[in-house]
C-alpha cells in the first residue's frame, strides 16, 4: 500500500473540475492532507459551493453511521448541517480501518466509538485551515474570524467554506488540531438533527446493492445443497432449458453449488428450481434439531471441555454446602436467522486490472483479501463500491465471504468479462445457516438466608463462532470461544464464587454473530436467575440486582445507576407485576422495564421503558430509534423465531415460516439517555440483549411461568 | 411477449414472459427500483406499488393481470396525500435500513386516501402487511397519525 500523502492540500476534481479541497488521516492515525489520488483517503473534502463531503468508513445498514459520523465532522467544522454531504469509502483497509477492530470492518457497534475523534480531528482540521485561509482572504487577524453554522465571518464581511479554497491550497494542516470541549458542542448531542439517509430512502431514490444493473449483466441464482456441507455430483439442466431467459448453469469450482445465469431474477430462480441435482451428503449435516437438542444436553450432562473462568466447581462446592437456599435451571436457545430485509446480493464485473464489488459491503477489506485469494488476484485488484444495505444484523460480515465468494466463483465460471448480480431469494436466506448458533446453559445458584449469592455453577454448550476463524486468536482463550460466553463470564454481578465450564457443539452449519452475538442468549440466563434468585429469596427484583454491584467500581456504579433509571422512569413499585432485566454490553448499559398483558396464554407487550448509558450521546434520536429497534428486533426472535432441522434440512423456508416482529407486535416504547461525557459507546446492539429476559420476567410475574427454552411459542403463548 | 403497461402515468411498453412478477417486470425491466424484492410471497409488503389506487403486492401479481390499469410505485407518487405521508416520515425520521422504505409508504398512502382519519385498529389492519426487520415500527405508527392529522389541517 502507498503511503504517498502529499502534506498540502487542494486538487482538482476530476469529475466535476471544481477545486476540492481534501482531508484526512493518514495510516498512522496522523493527519494528513490527501493527494489527488482519490484511494489516498479523505475524509472530508469541501467544494467550492461550500459543500462538504464526509467519506464514511462504516456501511450504513440503518444504525444511523451517515449521519454519526457526518455529525462528528460537522460539529467540529461548524458546518451547516444541510450542506453536509456524505459518500461511502473505498476498499482500504488502512486508511479506512476500524480503528478498534484492526480492519475495515463494521461490527460489535463500534462505529461512532472507534470514529469518535478521528471523524472530529478531520473536521476540527478543515475548521482550522478555512479560518487560516480566511484570515490570509480578509487580511485580518485569525483571532478575528468566526465560523458558526456554515458561515466564515469577520465584522460585516461573510463568506461560505467554498470561496477560500485557493488560499488554502497553500496552507500546511495541522498535524492535531484541537477539537472541542463538550460544553462547545452545538450539533453532538442535539436531540434532532435530520437523518442523511432519510429523503432518499421514503422517495424510492436510495440505492441498494440490489438495484444495480449494469449493461450486459446476467443474473445468478444458485443451487445449493438442501443438507450443509453437501456437494455436487451431478445436474440435469433439461427442465430449465425451456423456461425463457435462462441463459446457462455451471458447477462453482468448490462444488458448493450450482450457479444458474439468466436474463432477468425471475428466469435465475425458475430455472435455479428446475434443475435436479445428485448431491453427494459424505460429509454434510444429517441431524434434526431433537438429535441436537439431545447432544446439548449430553454436554451439559458431562464435565465441561474448558473452564471459562480460573474458579473451579470445587472452589463453589463449599459455597453450595452451606446454601439456604438453590436455584437451579436449563435453558435451550435455537439457531436464528438474521433475515435482514434485503436479501443478500451483490453485483461483480471485470475492471481493466480486476475486479468491482458492488454490495452493501460491511467489511470491505475483509472482501477485498478472501476475493484477492478466491480469484487469484492482488488484494489492490480487488475494488469495493459500497451502497446501501438493507438491514444485516451481522450477516453481511463473515470470515468466509460467503456470498461474495459465490459471486466470485459464479463470474470466473462464465468467464470471468459478463457482469454477474447475485441474488439470493428469501428461501435462499432462510436456509442458508450463518445462524446464530443453537445453545444450551446450566446453572445452580447457591444462595444465604438473605438471598444473597455465595457459589454459581454454570456449564455452557455452544457452538463457536470465532474457533477456525483469523479472529481465533483475539477471542479465544484457553479453549474457551469468548462469544460463547461474553456477558456470563464478565458479569457484573459480585458472585462470591463461580464457576464457568464450556463445550463445544460441533456442526458443518456455519454459525455467525447475530445482533448483539453471545449476549443474545446470555443475558437471558443470567437476567432470569436473577429474577428466579429473587422469586426464591422473596426480593424485588431490582433491589437484589443493586444488592450485587459494586458501586464503588465505576462500571457497577454505571450499572446501578442506569437500573435506577429505568426503575423511576418506569415508576416501578415493590411487588410490581412487570418484568425487569438489565445488561451491560458492547461497552453500553441498558436496563429495560416489560409491561405484559397475558390472556388465555395470549401475550401483548405493552409497554418498554428503556433507559440507556452510553457515553456521549452524539445523535440521541438515532440513539433512541436503535434501543426501539434493538428491541423490536429481539421481541420477534423471543416470541416465536427458530430455525429446525429434518435430517439436516431447514425446515422453515420464508417469513410465514420464520415470521418476524410486525406492527402489532410492537409495544410503546420510552426511552431515557443518561447524561454522560464518558467517551461514546455502543448502541446497534445492546438493547437486545436484555429486552427478551425482561419480557420472560414480565410473564413469569403475571402468569407464574418461567420461560427456559426459546422461543416463548415452545411454553405454549401466542402473541399479538 | 409486449405489454403496454399503464405506470406511473406514463404508458410502458414491455417485453415479458406471462406469469412474470409485476415486481420483476418493475424492477428488472423498466428500472423503477424504488420498489424491492423481499420474499417473493407476498409476506413481507416490500414489493407494494398501487393498483388503481390500493395497495397490492406486486411480487405476487402477474402481469398478466394488469391489463390497462394504473400502476404507481414509490417514484410516481405525487399527490397531496403521499407528500404529506413522505413529509412526516422525514419529520419523524422513520427511516433505518430504509429497504421495507417504500412498501410501508406506498401502504401508508394507500391507507390515507381511503380513510384520511383512520383509527388505531385501521392502521393495524393497513400496516400489518408490512414487516420491518429494523422494527421501525413505533415511528411508523407516529408517521401516518402526524399524516392524518396534517391531512385534516
Amino acid at each position: 500500500m502507498t503511503q504517498n500523502i502529499s502534506r498540502r492540500g487542494f486538487l482538482k476534481s476530476a469529475a466535476t473540475g471544481s477545486a476540492v479541497m481534501m482531508l484526512g488521516l493518514n495510516s498512522n492515525g496522523l493527519l494528513a492532507m490527501g493527494s489527488a489520488d482519490i484511494v489516498v483517503n479523505p475524509f472530508v473534502s469541501i467544494n467550492q459551493e461550500g459543500e462538504i463531503t464526509v467519506v464514511i468508513k462504516h456501511f450504513e445498514m440503518g444504525q444511523g453511521t451517515t449521519t454519526g459520523l457526518t455529525t462528528l465532522v460537522a460539529e467540529e467544522l461548524d458546518a451547516d448541517w444541510e450542506k453536509m454531504k456524505i459518500d461511502f469509502a473505498p476498499a482500504d483497509g488502512i486508511r479506512y480501518k476500524n480503528l478498534f477492530l484492526g480492519a475495515q470492518v463494521t461490527g460489535g457497534s463500534t462505529a461512532i466509538a472507534n470514529s469518535y475523534m478521528q471523524y472530529r480531528e478531520a473536521g476540527a482540521m478543515a475548521r482550522d485551515l478555512l479560518v487560516r485561509a480566511a484570515s490570509a482572504a480578509w487580511g485580518i487577524e485569525q483571532t478575528q474570524v468566526r465560523i458558526r453554522n456554515g458561515v466564515i465571518s469577520a465584522g460585516n464581511k461573510t463568506a461560505h467554506f467554498g470561496e477560500f479554497i485557493k488560499e488554502a491550497m497553500s496552507l500546511t494542516p495541522l498535524e492535531k488540531p484541537s477539537t472541542k470541549t463538550p460544553d462547545q458542542f452545538n450539533l453532538i448531542g442535539k436531540l434532532k438533527l435530520p437523518r442523511k439517509d432519510s429523503k432518499a430512502k421514503t422517495n424510492g431514490q436510495a440505492m441498494f446493492a440490489m438495484d444495480v444493473k449494469l449493461p450486459g449483466m446476467l443474473y445468478v441464482a444458485i443451487h445449493r445443497s438442501p443438507k450443509f456441507g453437501g456437494k455436487v455430483n451431478s445436474f440435469n439442466l433439461d427442465d430449465a432449458k425451456g423456461i425463457a431467459g435462462f441463459v446457462d448453469a455451471k458447477t462453482l469450482a468448490n462444488k458448493a453449488g450450482i450457479a444458474v445465469y439468466a436474463k432477468n431474477t425471475w428466469a435465475a430462480f425458475k430455472a435455479r428450481d428446475a434443475l435436479k441435482v445428485s448431491w453427494d451428503f459424505s460429509a454434510a449435516e444429517t441431524r434434526g434439531t431433537d438429535e441436537m437438542r439431545a447432544e446439548y444436553k449430553r454436554l451439559v450432562d458431562e464435565p465441561a471441555m474448558f473452564s471459562g473462568l480460573p474458579t473451579t466447581k470445587d472452589a463453589t462446592k463449599d459455597a453450595m454446602k452451606d446454601a439456604e437456599h438453590l436455584v437451579e435451571a436449563d435453558f435451550q436457545f435455537p439457531f436464528l436467522s438474521h433475515a435482514p430485509m434485503e436479501p443478500l446480493n451483490c453485483v461483480i464485473e471485470a475492471t481493466s486490472n480486476g475486479v468491482r464489488f458492488h454490495d452493501g459491503c460491511q467489511g470491505p477489506s475483509l472482501v477485498q483479501g478472501v476475493i484477492a485469494y478466491v480469484l487469484g488476484l492482488k488484494q489492490a485488484q480487488v475494488e469495493v463500491k459500497t451502497f446501501y444495505a438493507g438491514g444485516s444484523f451481522g450477516r453481511r460480515a463473515n470470515m468466509s465471504s460467503d456470498y461474495h465468494v459465490e459471486a466470485a466463483l459464479a463470474f470466473k465460471a462464465y468467464g470471468s468479462q459478463t457482469p454477474i448480480k447475485l441474488v439470493w431469494s428469501r428461501e435462499d436466506d432462510i436456509r442458508g445457516g450463518y445462524y446464530r448458533p443453537m445453545s444450551m446453559h446450566r446453572a445452580k445458584i447457591g444462595l444465604n438466608a438473605e438471598g444473597q449469592l455465595l457459589g454459581w455453577d454454570h456449564q455452557v454448550a455452544a457452538q463457536p463462532i470465532m474457533k477456525g476463524t483469523p479472529f481465533e486468536a483475539m477471542v479465544v482463550h484457553n479453549g474457551v470461544d469468548h462469544t460463547s460466553v461474553e456477558g456470563l463470564s464478565d458479569t457484573l454481578y459480585q458472585v462470591p464464587k463461580m464457576s464457568l465450564g464450556v463445550s463445544d457443539f460441533k456442526s458443518v452449519i456455519p454459525v455467525l454473530w447475530w445482533r448483539s452475538v453471545g449476549h443474545s442468549h446470555t443475558a437471558f440466563v443470567m437476567e432470569s436467575l436473577m429474577d428466579m434468585v429473587a422469586a426464591e429469596a422473596k426480593r424485588d427484583p431490582i433491589e437484589l440486582r443493586l444488592s450485587h454491584l459494586d458501586q464503588a467500581d465505576a462500571k457497577g456504579q454505571r450499572m446501578a445507576n442506569i437500573i435506577k433509571t429505568a426503575r423511576d422512569m418506569a415508576n416501578w413499585k415493590k411487588g410490581d407485576t412487570r418484568g425487569f432485566a438489565s445488561h451491560f454490553s458492547f461497552n453500553t448499559y441498558v436496563a429495560v422495564v416489560a409491561d405484559v398483558s397475558v390472556n388465555a396464554k395470549k401475550v401483548h407487550v405493552n409497554k418498554l421503558h428503556i433507559a440507556v448509558d452510553c457515553g456521549v450521546a452524539i445523535n440521541p434520536d438515532v440513539i433512541k430509534a436503535q434501543m426501539e429497534g434493538g428491541a423490536g428486533f429481539a421481541l420477534g426472535a423471543i416470541m416465536r423465531n427458530e430455525i429446525t432441522l429434518d435430517k439436516g434440512e431447514v425446515v422453515e423456508a420464508n417469513f410465514p415460516q420464520y415470521l418476524p416482529t410486525r406492527y402489532a407486535d410492537m409495544p410503546e416504547i420510552e426511552v431515557e439517555i443518561v447524561r454522560s461525557n464518558a467517551a461514546p459507546t455502543g448502541v446497534g446492539e445492546p438493547a437486545v440483549p436484555p429486552t427478551g429476559p425482561a419480557i420472560a420476567n414480565a410473564i413469569y410475574a403475571v402468569t407464574g411461568v418461567r420461560i427456559t427454552d426459546l422461543p416463548m411459542t415452545k411454553a405454549g403463548f401466542t402473541f399479538s | 411477449m409486449l405489454y403496454t403497461l399503464n405506470i406511473n402515468g406514463k404508458a410502458q411498453d414491455v417485453e415479458a414472459e406471462p406469469g412474470t412478477p409485476l415486481l420483476w417486470v418493475i424492477r428488472d425491466e423498466l428500472d423503477l427500483t424504488g420498489t424491492k424484492f423481499g420474499c417473493g410471497v407476498a409476506a413481507c409488503g416490500a414489493c407494494t406499488v398501487h393498483f388503481q389506487g390500493a395497495p397490492i403486492r406486486s411480487c405476487s401479481f402477474p402481469i398478466d393481470a394488469v391489463g390497462e390499469s394504473e400502476i404507481t410505485t414509490i417514484e410516481g407518487l405525487a399527490d397531496k396525500t403521499a407528500q404529506v405521508v413522505q413529509a412526516a416520515w422525514n419529520e419523524k425520521d422513520v427511516v433505518q435500513c430504509g429497504y421495507c422504505q417504500s412498501g410501508q409508504i406506498m401502504s401508508a398512502v394507500g391507507l390515507l386516501t381511503q380513510n384520511p382519519s383512520p383509527t388505531d385498529a385501521e392502521i393495524e389492519a393497513a400496516m400489518q402487511g408490512n414487516v420491518c426487520r429494523c422494527a421501525t415500527y413505533v415511528r411508523i405508527k407516529d408517521a401516518i397519525k402526524t399524516a392524518a392529522k396534517n391531512l385534516e389541517a
